[in-house]
């Protein structure tokens, strides 16, 4: 029978099926400070152990402080979930990227980055972000903190089976340079909702997706849990495969994998999805949020929507928009690019890769940012950092007044102390613009790393398009 | 796990829709690495103003609502970030059950997993039950929802209702299949194309 990618990789991780539900083998088991504290308390009140520690990997990243590593930690809150996680790895054997390890980063950019993400694989985290490894054709998502326990005493998970939601992108972008990843998500979300993937697995297909780099289809995959599914998947292709190759983790098989890979991790051609949603690339504008949640989203060309034009109709939906409006303190018909901002956040598991940083310098070398704001690079790990010092982006980016910092999570949830202040508007390349999610009373406003960065030195959003970014 | 049977309250009406974890509970209140205490957090920036004070237009706030067991919300409710500090706020504050549209898919999860019940219904009855001040009872037995004037059944997945009914810990269920289990790892070790 004819099956999706998602279905095949579901099917081989079967152990065994009853009651509507199937237990799934898990392959790889990610943990970090803040989802993982009171699965292992619970093991240990159960006198359980871990049952695969060499499938499991840790590392800090939520709490973690971006300033100077070779300070104390102020906070003792975050310092005792930090010295948790070390407590309990060593008490269970779990291999762990503490704070000054060089390969701590974001859980989701390590991952990859280690090769600790496979095609074909089963990955699970106590994040929602886990989506993000779909784009290696992995099935990753995220678990709640009992899960957490599950999996670590078990190695497997239940699950009642996803349906399938084939996302098509036709075509070319018209401007690669101006209209990225992040914008094709975003519109993505934007149409199809927060709520337009419940219950279901994404898989991204067409032409404008298989042309991106794996890191950008990483931030495609990042944010399917924005659009309400759990996971998100892209077909295995050669990008992949050079991506992962000669990676720290990559099991020794490696090639004889890949051959396997190449023929198999992919839908077959009659194979039929429960849901599909298309969109055309060369209609995809720099996206900008304007509300409370991702879907809240227009063009950089357009305005701030009235309400009922949001809600078509929808009487819950025009009274939440009606209160996004009043958070942001912004009103209906105001132009995005007059939209002014205090702060830049670049960073985040969904824009805090090399190609983000690269592709933000580019914009801000050689100018210096607006002096009403504040801007802040954040990159997702200790090998991202040291990568793009080696290619001098550090230099550009202070040189033009941004602070340069150590990897972690920081500012796109704010359990450190990078935290927007009340009444504070920030330009993020993260994830979520909910309310207080960068800090009690900031308002965010999500975006890619060259529309943060375009804004940064004008201090108001600007249509990229416009920049010579050649 | 308490188990879940039978529980009659009045039900506190949430009027919102999409709301995510992140209001449920916020970030600094995730640092604490117990499951108890989060219950006075829930909600925390809707319910209290910056300098601490109740705010008293919030729903939760109405002191007709303290004892109450049961939330009713609009479309999509625990969206967005996997924090199970969600699930265990709302259990801390008193709720047993949570009635909506939809609920986000790892939220729904948590739930279960805490002796929550989260149930879908129509949104003709979700506004039946916003509109109505009576009492609600909920027979997870009998799989019934019944108010001053409607009685409706609802779906829940066989097993979510035996975990919930008697209390069990998933781990120990899970356990029971360790012989298969082992031989997926066996298949596993033994072949080519291994991962694990």
């Amino acid at each position: 029978m004819a099956k999706t990618l998602f279905e095949k990789i579901w099917d081989s991780h079967v152990v065994e099926e009853g009651n509507g539900r199937s237990l799934l083998y898990v392959d790889r088991h990610l943990v970090h400070e803040v989802t993982s504290p009171q699965a292992f308390d619970g093991l240990r009140m159960n006198k359980r152990n871990v049952r695969r520690t060499d499938l499991t990997f840790a590392t800090m990243d939520h709490n973690v402080p971006t300033s100077n590593r070779s300070l104390p930690i102020l906070d003792q809150t975050s310092a005792m979930q930090m010295k948790t996680l070390e407590r309990n790895c060593k008490e269970f054997g779990i291999e762990l990227f503490d704070i000054n390890s060089p390969n701590q980063g974001i859980v989701h950019v390590i991952g990859p980055e280690l090769g600790i993400t496979l095609p074909g694989t089963t990955i699970v985290c106590g994040d929602s972000h886990t989506s993000t490894h779909g784009a290696f054709g992995a099935l990753a998502f995220g678990i709640g903190t009992s899960d957490v326990e599950h999996v670590l005493a078990t190695q497997c998970i239940w699950m009642e089976k996803p349906k399938t939601f084939e996302i098509r992108v036709e075509g070319k972008r018209k401007n690669p340079c101006a209209i990225t990843a992040k914008d094709i998500i975003l519109s993505i979300i934007r149409q199809i909702g927060t709520a337009g993937g419940t219950g279901t697995i994404f898989e991204y297909r067409g032409e404008a997706i298989s042309e991106l780099s794996m890191e950008q289809r990483m931030t495609i995959c990042n944010m399917s849990i924005e659009g309400g599914a759990r996971a998100g998947l892209v077909a295995p292709d050669e990008k992949t495969f050079n991506y992962l190759k000669g990676r720290r983790y990559i099991p020794k098989n490696y090639d004889k994998l890949v051959e396997y890979w190449r023929e198999n991790l992919k839908t077959d051609s009659n194979a039929r999805f429960d849901k599909s949603f298309t969109l055309h690339a060369d209609t995809i504008a720099p996206q900008v949020s304007w509300g409370t949640n991702p879907a809240m989203t227009v063009d950089v060309t357009g305005t701030v929507p009235f309400p009922e034009e949001y809600a078509k109709g929808n009487p819950e939906e025009e009274k939440a928009a009606t209160k996004a409006l009043q958070y942001m303190g912004l009103k209906p018909g105001t132009l995005i690019t007059d939209i002014e901002l205090d702060r830049v956040f670049i960073g985040s598991c969904t824009n805090s890769r090399l190609e983000d940083l690269i592709e933000a310098a580019k914009i801000v070398k050689g100018n210096k940012i607006s002096p009403k704001v504040r801007a802040m690079i954040v990159p997702g790990s200790q090998h991202v950092k040291k990568q793009a010092e080696e290619l001098g982006l550090d230099r550009i980016f202070k040189d033009a007044g941004y602070e340069w910092r150590e990897s972690g999570c920081s500012m796109c949830l704010g359990m450190n102390p990078d935290i927007l202040s009340a009444g504070e508007r920030c330009a993020s390349t993260s994830n979520r613009n909910f309310e207080g999610r960068q800090g009690s009373g900031g308002m965010t406003h999500l975006v890619s790393p060259v529309m943060a960065a375009a804004a940064s030195i004008q201090g108001h959003f600007v249509d990229v398009r416009e920049l010579d970014l050649n | 796990m308490e188990p879940f049977i039978k529980i009659k309250s009045i039900a506190i009406p949430l009027d919102k829709v999409n709301v995510d974890t992140d209001q449920i509970i916020p970030k600094q209140f995730l640092k604490l690495v117990q499951k108890t205490g989060f219950g006075q957090y829930l909600f925390y920036d809707w319910r209290y103003e910056k300098d601490g004070t109740v705010k008293k237009d919030f729903v939760l706030n109405e002191p007709r609502y303290q004892d109450s067991k049961i939330l009713l919300t609009r479309n999509n409710f625990g969206c967005g970030s996997s924090r199970e500090h969600a699930a265990w706020a709302l259990l801390d504050f008193g709720f047993r059950a949570i009635l909506s549209t939809s609920f986000a898919d790892i939220f729904y999860n948590n739930c279960f997993k805490n002796g929550i019940l989260p149930i879908k219904v129509s949104e003709q009855v979700l506004q039946k039950l916003f509109e109505s001040r009576s009492e609600i009872e909920i027979d997870l037995e009998k799989q019934t929802i019944t108010n001053d004037d409607i009685t409706i059944s609802f779906d829940i997945e066989p097993h979510w209702k035996k975990i919930l009914l008697e209390g069990l810990d998933d781990i120990a269920v899970t356990l029971r299949h360790n012989n298969e289990i082992s031989k997926y790892e066996n298949a596993q070790r033994n072949s080519s194309l291994r991962v694990s």
